[in-house]
This record gives structure tokens, sequence and C-alpha cells, in this order.
């Protein structure tokens, strides 16, 4: 009322609360607009930061989904390639020559002409070649078609990532070679496909050969053996936490333990696994099995936390419901409770385990990060995992391993952002409120 | 329930798979990061010809495959270390003490560590021996005084070289290439020094005194990745790099070699010894794994034939520098007889 008459004096009395709201609104519309701007530019630093990041990675990434390959009519000598001498045979000798007849000025008999030509195709084509054969022996003395990836050189030249101006002798690329090339271009043997490979093939020490498949399959066996260890004992140590243990100092300070033990550096997990599960249990270095099991011990806390944090967000109307038409505390728990929690537990997983999916440190000291040709058939294989993939490429010499890098870690962000978007779902289409 | 019956039924799975945990069919190796990519060569190729399980190559760094390697004998340890200096004596005792008892030394070919400045340095780098030491290191000599290094721009060490800050990026302490560059260069520079020709020190002293770089920040720590001291490079044109050989024959479009008394780092420089700063390349094998770990034998033979060997082979592709013929031939016998390493004192 006070307001009212106020309001509706023409003189008002100085010192009134209206007064004082009236004088303070300025400054205080002020200030919010001013924390408005702020949080809207702490969003676009944010945000500018994201781009510049991805926007990188794009740029030097994006020529690492396509390699260069060359289509080529093969004749396979049965000279060069005796039957009965497979599965060994020349078949680098018989690609040579068909380069030879179908390019100007290279000459079949001056060997270093026909070492530089061996170089032009991948090292894999005369293995691909090979296989074909064993797999087809009537193919020995005919003409065959075959696309494969041409050697990294040829392949940044392709790209236009060697620099045709570079004088010659700093150049990768002499200028017969690049040539040579032009005339494969013209003659319209040149493709550049989708870099399937870049997913289907295992690692390789040359660039145009190497692939993820190695990686992937490691990753997906350490996040399993993640998952099979830490999903069923989190939630068993969360659900006694929070429904079963009595609440005194022991539980006080098993539960500073386990939010201590979420932030403890991945590097100490590493450590750990490499004196106990290596050195004192004897399992083989570089396994996924290891890799895994030292997983489990970092994603775990997670876990028990977000499993005890959804435990708790069931109402305890449920709760005391269910008691009061006589289930016991375990029907009660595995009931009711459990099965109400589900999307908040399953959503802090997912979260824990996109974790697990991009540590390196840990890996790194249990040798994940070797070199290996083949993809993992078992969880006790050595094998690498996709972060120390990226690792391992990030230290190599050749050039296209800098743009295949930056590809594996777009590969590694995809499955990233694919796992927290599920959960993200999760959350929304399966959580409820109270 | 059903959550309990997962945990057992997870529980006994891990304990099933733990069991069977100990064959293996894979060859192991491991060692330093300067003898990997050449492992690595051999290691697909081998698996590409025979279509055996290819072998698992890690890089740990010379002194942490050695410590690897000199575990034990048996299925769970490594069958070849690879190294970018000779074994030490420390080493061998280790490898002794754990059975390690026969082991064949292979001495594969060199390496040359270069000093390499971006392309944008338009200065003709030539360097000495002794000027790197002056540049690099802790302690120098000023006039007659064994003092803390004072220097910090190129024309205090030699009025010939340019008026720009020193700043060099090079590899950690746990590096196999530093541990050679601190003996090739750092040493060699050190005994070059007048004070220390005057001094007439004994070996130790050179040891103690001759080893340190410098920490006062003209001497950057780079870390292991030799791909980021060529990306610093580039973004410095006055900076210089330590790295191996077979990088800047990698990045010799961006990179340009800092030529060390007078002579430019080449294949041919470094096999013929004039390039000062080249080092030998081994690899260790442990004899007792021969036929019992499959098909190392095999690797072996694919590691010491001439196709990856020789020069102008696939491993002088990827920068090796090659042996000389009668050298290459001695190691051949040596690695494919297991003849049995001699005793470090």
């Amino acid at each position: 009322m006070a307001d009212a008459t106020a309001g509706t004096d023409p003189k008002p009395k100085t010192g009134s609360t209206a007064d004082l709201v009236r004088a303070s609104l300025a400054r205080r519309n002020r200030k919010q607009s001013t924390l408005q701007v702020l949080g809207i530019g702490a969003m676009s630093f944010a945000f500018l930061m994201l781009f510049i990041l991805v926007a990188s990675l794009v740029s030097s990434g994006y020529q690492a989904f396509t390699q260069t390959h060359i289509t080529l009519e093969v004749f396979i000598d049965p000279e060069e390639v005796p039957l009965e001498r497979l599965p060994r045979g020349g078949f680098d000798d018989v690609i040579e020559a068909s380069l030879s007849s179908v390019l100007e000025d290279a000459d079949p008999n001056d060997r270093a002409t026909m070492r530089a030509l061996g170089s032009l195709l991948s090292n894999g084509a005369q293995f691909k070649l090979r296989d074909r054969v064993v797999e087809d022996p009537d193919l020995i003395g005919q003409t065959v078609t075959m696309t494969v990836p041409v050697s990294d050189p040829y392949d940044q030249l392709h790209k236009g990532l060697i620099d045709r101006e570079t004088p010659e002798q700093f150049r990768r690329l002499k200028n017969f070679e690049i040539a040579w090339f032009d005339q494969l271009v013209a003659m319209e043997a040149i493709s550049k496909p989708l870099n399937t490979g870049l997913i289907s093939n295992p690692d390789s020490r040359f660039p145009e050969l190497a692939g993820l498949k190695g990686a992937l399959v490691g990753s997906f066996w350490a996040l399993s053996v993640c998952f099979a260890i830490s999903f069923p004992l989190g939630i068993g140590a969360a659900i006694y936490l929070e429904e079963f243990a009595p609440k005194n100092k022991f539980s006080d300070f098993v539960e500073v333990n386990i939010n201590n033990l979420a932030a403890v550096p991945s590097v100490v997990f590493g450590l750990l696994a490499l004196a106990v599960f290596i050195g004192w249990f004897g399992l083989p270095r570089s396994a996924p099995f290891v890799g895994g099991m030292t997983l489990a011990l970092m994603t775990m806390p997670t876990i028990i936390i977000a499993t005890r944090a959804a435990l708790k967000a069931v109402p305890p109307s449920i709760r005391e419901a269910a008691l009061g038409v006589g289930a016991s505390r375990h029907q009660v728990v595995f009931g009711h409770v459990l099965p109400l929690a589900m999307p908040g537990i399953l959503t802090g997983t997912i979260i824990g385990l996109a974790q697990a999916l991009g540590e390196t440190a840990p890996l790194l000291l249990i040798g994940m990060n070797a070199f290996i040709t083949s993809a993992p058939s078992g969880p006790l294989e050595s094998a690498t995992a996709l972060p120390t993939q990226i690792f391992i490429w990030a230290d190599s010499p050749e050039r296209g391993f800098a743009s295949r890098t930056s590809a594996a870690i777009l590969v590694l962000l995809g499955f990233l952002i694919t796992m927290n978007a599920v959960s993200i779902y999760l959350r929304n289409r399966f959580e409820r409120s109270w | 329930m059903k959550t309990f019956k997962l945990t057992v039924s997870v529980l006994a799975i891990t304990a099933v798979v733990a069991t069977t945990a100990s064959a293996r069919d894979a060859i192991r190796i491991v060692g330093s990061s300067t003898v990997f990519p050449y492992a690595q060569a051999v290691a697909e190729q081998f698996a590409n010809i025979t279509g055996a399980p290819s072998p698992v190559v890690e890089s740990t760094g010379t002194g942490g495959g050695m410590k690897i390697f000199c575990e034990g004998i048996g299925e769970n340890t490594a069958d070849i270390a690879g190294a970018s200096r000779a074994m030490k004596a420390s080493e061998y005792e280790l490898c002794q003490l754990n059975g390690v008892t026969d082991i064949t030394e292979a001495l594969i070919g060199f390496d040359g560590l270069s000093i390499a400045v971006s392309r944008a340095n338009d200065f003709a780098w030539d360097l000495k021996l002794s000027e790197i030491y002056q540049a690099l290191a802790a302690q120098v000599p000023v006039d007659g005084e064994w003092v803390d290094n004072p220097y910090t721009a190129w024309d205090q060490i030699n009025p010939g070289l340019p008026a720009v800050e020193i700043l060099a990026y090079g590899p950690p302490p746990t590096s196999g290439t530093r541990d050679a560059f601190v003996e090739l260069a750092m040493h060699a520079g050190c005994e070059e020094l007048e004070y220390v020709q005057n001094g007439a020190f004994d070996v130790n002293w050179l040891l103690e005194n001759c080893s340190r770089m410098r920490t006062d920040g003209p001497f950057v720590e780079a870390g292991e990745n030799d791909n980021l001291i060529v990306r610093r490079l580039e973004a410095d044109p006055n900076a210089v790099g330590i790295f191996g050989y077979s990088f800047l024959f990698e990045n010799l479009d961006r990179l340009k070699a800092v030529s060390i008394e007078g002579v430019v780092p080449n294949a041919s420089t470094i096999a013929d010894k004039s390039y000062p700063v080249s080092r030998p390349l081994f690899f260790y094998v442990k004899n007792a794994h021969r036929g019992v770990i499959p098909n190392l034998d095999e690797f072996l033979e694919e590691y010491m034939s001439n196709d990856a060997l020789e020069q102008g082979g696939y491993l002088s592709e990827r920068g090796l520098v090659s042996l000389a013929d009668d050298l290459l031939m001695k190691l051949q016998d040596a690695v494919l007889s297991g003849m049995n390493m001699e005793p470090k004192p």
C-alpha cells in the first residue's frame, strides 16, 4: 500500500524504499547485462577454441580421407612368376615391367630407372598381386587389371602437398618422376577414391597402407574388458555404500577415498598396472586385456559416483512404498530402485568409458604403443589403442603420417561425440523427474 | 540377481583368460626410438613375405629397452632389443644376473646426428665441435676460468657467426640420441678447447665436467617427438634442432643441415666417418629364445638379408647408413650363427 501511494505522490519523499529501488535499478540492470555479456563472451571463447581445434584438424586431416590409387594392367609373366615357386616370385618385377611398358622414356634395362619405377607404387602392391595369384594360379600368363595405392610421395604430389617450385635437389620426387606421374594422370590411370584403408587396414610403416583397424579392435577389446570389470563392480560398490553401508567413520573414509581416486592422474594407474598386472601377475605386455583392467581402475570411481547420485535421486517414497507392501531390502533395491536409477547409471558409465577411450598415459606404460601390422584376434594379443596409435603416428618421420594423425584424431573425436550423444539421449529418453 | 550372475561370470571368464596368458607366437622387440623405424620395416616385410604373425615392435628408448630385455629369459620377456649405443657394462651385468647370458650383438649400420635449421635461415651454418660445446654446455672456460656458460648469442662465441640468440631444441636425457650427442659432440668439443688441452685433465674430469647440457634456457629439451622439433624450427628460423639424420632426410625441403667441421651430413660422409657426429646402431638377440619362440630365426634371416641391409636396401631407404660389404658379411655370419658377444668390462 505504501508503495502505491508513493508511486502517485508527485513529490516523493527522498529515502523511501521505492526511491532506493529506482535509484539502484540502473546499476543493477547494468550489472546484469555485464554478467550476460561476460557469459556470452566465455561461451563464444569456448566455441572459438573448439572451432579452431576442429578446423585445424579438418584442414590438415581431410586429405587423409582420400587416397591416390593407380589402375594398372599387369601381365603376369610365367618366367618371373613360375607356378612351382608360389607364393614367392618376382611380383615386383612384373609390376615394374608393366609400368615401364606404358610410360615413355622408362628404359626397362636400367636398374636405377626400374627401382624408381618400383617406388611409384605402394610396397603393398606386390603382396596384393601375390595374394590374387596364390588364390587363383590360373592367372599366371594372363593380364590382370589391378587398382593399388601409389606410394606416399606421389600421393602427396597428387594432393598438392609437394610444391613443384621447390628446387629439385630438396624435393622428394625428381623432375623425371613427376613427369611420369603426369603421364599417368593424362592417361587417366590415377584416381582418388575414399580411403577405406584408413579404417580397414592395420598399421603399417607406409603411410599409404596404414590404417586404424588394429587400434580400433584393440580399443574395442580394452573397453569391453574395462566395461565388464568396472560396471558390475562399480554398481555393486555404489549400491552397498548407498543402500546398505552403516553411516560410520569407516564408510566416510571409503567415500573420501573413492572421490580422491577419481582425481588421481591416470599415469599413476599405468605405473600400478605395470607393477602389479605385468610384473606380478605375469600378464603379457601390450595386451588390450591389461589395458582394459587398467582403464577399469580409472573408470570405477566415475561409475561409483554416478551410480550413487542416481540412486540418491530415486525418491524415498518409492523405497517406503515397496517396504510397506512387504518387500525385503534386497527386493527394494533390485526390483524398484535400481531400474529407476538405470538411466543415470548408464549415462555415468558411458561418460566414464568415453574418458577411458581417450586415455593415453597408462596405455603407454603397459606397452600398448607397439608397432603391430595385424589386428588382434583376442584381448590377450598385442595391440594398440586409438590414442596410442595417434601417438605413434605423430612421431613418425614420413610426411603422409601428418595428415593421418589428424584424421585419426577426427575418428577418435567421432567416437567420443557418438558415445556422449548416446548418453544424452538415454538421459533425455528414460530419466524421470519426480 | 541378474547383476550378480553377470558379476560372477565376468570374474570367472577373467580368471580363465588370465591363466591362458602365457603362450606367445609373435616376436617381441623393444628398444631405441632411433632403431625403431628399421625394426618396424623389417617386421612388416617379414610378416608380408612369410605370412607369420607380425612381430610386436615397441619403442621404449635404449635404456628402457635394455631393462626389459635383461629382465630374464622366457616367454614373457623380449627377444630383441634395439640400441642407439653399445650395451653398457651395467646393463650387461644386469643381463648376466638374470640369466640372459647368451646374447648376440649386431651392429647394423650408422646414423648421423644432425643439427639443422629452417630453410628460411639464409646463413651458411658451419660449426666447429668446440663452438657447439660452448653454445650448449652448462660450464665453459672464459678467460682461463671454468665458469657457468655466459654465452647467449652465437656471435659471442665466434664473431663470424650470426648475432642471434642461441636457441637449440634437443632430445631429453632418457633418449639414446641425447647420450650419443653428449658423447660424440659435447665431449669431443670439450676436448678441443684450449683450456682443456692445456689443463691436462684426465678422462674422469672430462666425464664429470663436459657432460652437462645447460639448463638456463638456450638448450630446450623438446621431448622424444622429433616431428615437434621440426615444426618448431619452421616456426623460428633462428633456432637450431638436434635429431637423428633420418628426420633431416625426410624434411630436406623444410630444413637444411648445419655442417660440422665443414662436413655436411649425408649417407657417404656418415659411412666414411668424415662427418664427426655419427653413431653405430645395434640390436641384441637372446640366443636362448632361438628355436623356442616361433619364427625368431626366420625373422633374423630377414633382418640380415641383403635386401634389408645393403646399400640401397629398404633400410637405407629409411635413412640407415649401411655397413661396408666386408663388415656386412661378418655381421651376417655372427648373427646367423648366434655368436655370443664379448663380455663388457
